[in-house]
């Protein structure tokens, strides 16, 4: 099954990647474009019912920076399984 | 003083760590490949700097969860002396071994010169050799320097001293222009100037050199 996992920078971390591609919105005339933050986004094929934990420990442990990052993890048939998460 | 220095796939400043330490120590340094699970009985573990598997993930990330680094963590906690240098610094944080991370720096250009440091603290083994509050150039080679953590942390460093140097110009966009930090304890220091790149008055300054001067006396 597939794990979507979602990493973004926690609020108040200065994210200059970010700053400078809504600088380039910008100047293309993309005025509606407000603000810019960017992060990542990893896609993991794990085994079949695989714990949501299981793939937190991953989060925390390598895949974010808690000290500078947040992540949110999607689990495919999560809810079928019966896990409590999300 | 007995040194080692821990080469990981991507390293590339430690031959220069490893002239450094010989020229200082007088005797040559142990390369410690990133593989190996125990260290050799030294005074001192260098980590090196360069672009440890490729700066994939986050810098410093994936060297971090070598299997050397918890023998790392390990000497840290016994109170063995580490010294981490740009990248080393990144793997430092990265490792939970330092407060803090390394972000993208703040300009988003790749960094490349001699910068001007103060010696915020000369009551460390690596800073012995300094004055406080002297000013030292060393140069700087790094994109992802600029050193983030939470305000608390931040008055935290201040408060205990742990800031060792801080950048005497605008190099990063460095919190607190902090450009080096030990732990607590005293005994890990990470920084992102490379004092091994100076300690030879036909390279351009021995301004690095007497960051090993401080240690050799301190470890000998």
């Amino acid at each position: 099954m597939k794990a979507r996992i979602y990493i973004t920078l926690k609020t108040g971390v200065l994210d200059p990647q970010g700053k400078a591609v809504h600088h380039a919105l910008g100047a293309l005339g993309f005025e509606e474009a407000q603000d810019v933050r960017q992060g990542k986004y990893i896609e993991m094929e794990v085994a079949d019912g695989t714990p949501r934990a299981r793939v937190e420990e991953m989060c925390e442990r390598l895949l974010a920076n808690t000290v500078i990052e947040n992540y949110r993890v999607e689990l495919d048939g999560e809810t079928a399984l019966g896990d409590q998460g999300a | 003083m007995k040194s080692a220095v821990i080469v990981f796939p991507g390293s590339n400043c430690d031959r220069d760590m490893a002239v450094a330490l010989e020229r200082v120590a007088g005797s040559k340094p142990q390369m410690v490949w990133h593989g190996e699970s125990e260290l050799p009985d030294v005074d001192l573990i260098a980590l090196p700097g360069g672009f440890s598997y490729g700066d994939y993930l986050r810098t410093g990330a994936i060297a971090a969860n070598s299997p050397i680094m918890r023998a790392v963590k390990d000497a840290a906690e016994e109170g063995r002396h580490i010294l981490g240098v740009c990248n080393g610094f990144q793997m430092l944080t990265e490792a939970g071994i330092l407060p803090g991370a390394l972000l993208r720096n703040a300009g988003l250009d790749y960094v490349c010169r001699d910068v001007s440091l103060t010696v915020e603290n000369s009551g460390t083994p690596f800073t012995l050799a300094y004055e406080g509050g002297e000013t030292i150039r060393i140069p700087v080679a790094h994109h992802d320097g600029n050193y983030y953590a939470d305000e608390d942390t931040l008055n935290r460093l201040e408060d205990e001293g742990q800031i060792v140097f801080r950048y005497g110009e605008a190099v990063n966009g460095s919190q607190r222009n902090i450009a080096g930090i030990r732990n607590k304890r005293g005994n890990v220091l990470g920084m992102m100037p490379h004092p091994e790149r100076l300690v030879e008055a036909e390279l351009g300054g021995t301004d690095g050199r007497r960051l090993f001067e401080g240690l050799a006396k301190t470890l000998s």
